[in-house]
């Protein structure tokens, strides 16, 4: 993994997420929820980190945050040392590409057309530049030439996550950010698709943040594990070490049948990723 | 960014001379937000079209760039006409990224053309298109029928919930708007007409212009346009929307019949809301015109009142009310019938909506003057 960071651009500051003293309150019928109690969280750059944590415990509205689609109620949300309600406005596809769980891909757009969105939003370049440079993100990803004028609707599953990943990648942006991005694939596309977030984040040196429940992803690809239980990171670590924190959700989630099954299958075919 | 930052990012090249060749230098931020700046993009055209013409055996040096994303090295490779000059001093990175382009750079397929035969097709699509438009809608209305049957054998049973939510709905929210338009369309009627009866001295016959036409015409067809605009579009929207997550299908898979639990109680509400309203809108109307009547040719309202119960047979009321009926259930089946037609992504969602409220503003219309032909001898 080491190489993946000698990799990363070094006009990107570090760390690239700096989240301090997070609050989160959820008013839902009256009832005040609190999500997040003086969350902490560092991404250094070249990290490739999961999230992971219980149903409701606040991953997804982490990752909004991130994004600058909420505002934070307490504390600070930096990104590239700019706080992160400033990336939404323009040129925000340059510094952020985000890889939501259902691909949210523009239905009455092809698929050149999606990826080559952003782009073409900056209105100055030429039409056959934008269709080269959405060629080659689109064989980045794996996907055939020859999809490039279908719709959204004609493609499968696994296909849209990968569209969406290539629209995501188009300006480059240094850090990416995913939202359950295996949920929904088979096993097989899932293997493929983490292989292929591995080979990126290593090519392009990115920076990559996603909130996943799928353990074989986390011991596959991640560099580090941020376990968000009890309003908090209450650990955050390389997955090796995260396994052996004392928790009673670490446990849970790790050590239950589940974990020791992805585990057992891990020592058995170590090479299997 | 200072100035001086500004200009120092200015993607450009630079050509100079050595003592081994001529050297070409690239300089600034290549990136895809630089480089689509326009007096940036233009000063690069313009340097990369005066490149010397053996710019294959230059040496090239990237190494001094402070930035390059895949556009800039796509725009880069593609000024190379996608292949390696002789001589090439990168970072490993940008060797990387070069490579990468270089691999992938492909033509996009193109899109295949456009025969006579495709045409052939096209028109052959259309017919299809209509007929299935036509079994739709009569399977639609046949269901309906069936569905009205079993609901009579077993009232029971039937979605009474659905009915008076969308009543609810359909009817009551819409009380305010059609009575407002009501009210402003008599009030204009009655004063332009009033202008004109007063040149000949037949100012009583207001009575009978305003009574009449509002009665027997613009009342119900003013109230189910609104309606068709309003709850037309609404039905529309909803059916489709379940359509595009799935509620359909889980409906179908639970064993709930569509038409039944869908259909028939928008059906059933609009059919009974329809002729509520358009009595409701032609009594605003009314009021409208008798505000305008008194104060522009002073006809008392007492006046008005007794001498419309005279000169409007009360026939007209239910031709009115008979047809805002029939509006009513155009209405719900048309905005069924494109609903349940949407496919499952936004553009069909906001093309079946549109459809649905210009046909039933359409057949509104139609069938109003299919009514005016058939019942001429009636009322007048």
């Amino acid at each position: 993994m080491t190489g993946s960071l000698a990799a990363t651009p070094a006009w990107v500051p570090s760390p690239v997420v700096e989240i301090r003293g997070l609050c989160t309150v959820f008013r839902t019928d009256g009832v005040d929820a609190q999500i997040h109690k003086n969350l902490d969280l560092h991404i250094e750059r070249g990290e490739l980190l999961s999230i992971v944590g219980g149903s409701g415990s606040g991953k997804t509205t982490l990752l909004r945050l991130m994004l600058g689609l909420e505002s934070p109620m307490g504390g600070s949300v930096d990104v590239l040392g700019r706080p992160a309600v400033e990336l939404t406005t323009s040129g925000a596809a340059s510094r952020v590409g985000m890889l939501f769980q259902q691909g949210a891909l523009y239905s009455a757009f092809t698929v050149l057309e999606n990826i080559a969105f952003p782009l073409r939003e900056l209105k100055s370049l030429p039409d056959d530049l934008v269709r080269d440079a959405v060629m080659v993100k689109l064989q980045m990803v794996g996907l055939d030439p020859a999809h490039a004028h279908k719709m959204p609707a004609d493609l499968s599953g696994g296909m849209i996550k990968r569209v969406a990943l290539a629209r995501a990648l188009i300006m480059d942006p240094p850090l990416l950010l995913l939202d359950e991005p295996t949920a929904g694939l088979d096993p097989d596309r899932s293997d493929a698709f983490c292989t292929l977030l591995r080979s990126l984040h290593q090519e392009l040196g990115l920076t990559v943040v996603m909130v996943t429940h799928d353990l074989d992803t986390i011991y596959e690809i991640s560099t580090r594990v941020a376990v968000v239980a009890d309003k908090r990171v209450i650990v955050d670590a390389p997955p090796k070490e995260v396994i052996q924190f004392d928790h009673p959700f670490v446990r849970e989630f790790f050590l239950g049948g589940r974990g020791l099954r992805a585990q057992e299958l891990l020592r058995l075919h170590p090479d299997a990723g | 960014m200072s100035l001086a930052a500004q200009e120092e990012s200015r993607p450009r090249i630079d050509i100079g001379q050595l003592p081994e060749g001529v050297r070409v230098r690239l300089l600034g931020r290549w990136t895809a937000g630089n480089l689509a700046n326009r007096d940036n993009w233009q000063a690069l055209q313009h340097s990369l079209g005066a490149l010397p013409q053996d710019w294959r055996t230059c040496h090239w040096d990237l190494r001094e760039l402070q930035r390059m994303d895949h556009v800039g090295a796509q725009l880069l490779w593609n000024a190379w006409y996608r292949q390696w000059p002789d001589t090439v001093y990168t970072l490993a990175a940008q060797r990387a990224l070069l490579e990468r382009i270089a691999q992938f750079s492909s033509v996009l397929p193109p899109r295949r053309p456009q025969t006579l035969w495709d045409w052939v097709l096209r028109g052959g699509a259309l017919v299809i298109r209509v007929q299935g438009h036509l079994v739709d809608a009569v399977g639609l209305i046949g269901q309906l029928l069936l569905d009205m049957v079993k609901l009579l054998r077993a009232p029971r049973n039937g979605p009474w919930r659905d009915i008076s939510g969308n009543l609810y709905r359909i009817g009551a929210t819409a009380l305010p708007i059609t009575a407002l338009v009501g009210f402003l369309i008599g009030v204009v009627l009655a004063y332009l007409m009033a202008q004109q009866l007063r040149q000949f001295g037949a100012d009583a016959f207001i009575v009978d212009i305003l009574g009449i036409s509002l009665i027997r015409e613009l009342g119900p067809v003013l109230a189910a346009i609104l309606i068709a605009g309003r709850s037309g579009s609404a039905i529309t929207a909803q059916i489709g929307v379940m359509r595009v997550t799935e509620e359909l299908d889980a409906m179908k898979v639970m064993g709930i019949p569509q038409g039944f639990r869908l259909v028939l109680p928008r059906a059933i509400a609009m059919a009974v809301a329809m002729p509520l309203l358009s009595v409701w809108t032609t009594l605003a109307a009314l009021s409208g015109g008798v505000l305008a009547a008194d104060v522009v040719l002073g006809l008392t309202p007492g006046y008005f009142v007794t001498a419309l119960a005279k000169v409007v047979l009360v026939s007209n009321l239910w031709l009115a009310v008979g047809k805002s009926v029939v509006f009513g259930l155009l209405i719900a089946l048309i905005g069924c019938h494109y609903g349940l037609r949407i496919k499952p992504n936004t553009q069909s969602l906001g093309e079946g909506t549109t459809a649905s409220v210009v046909t039933s503003i359409t057949m509104v219309l139609l069938v109003d003057a299919l009514f005016a032909v058939v019942f001429k001898d009636i009322g007048i």
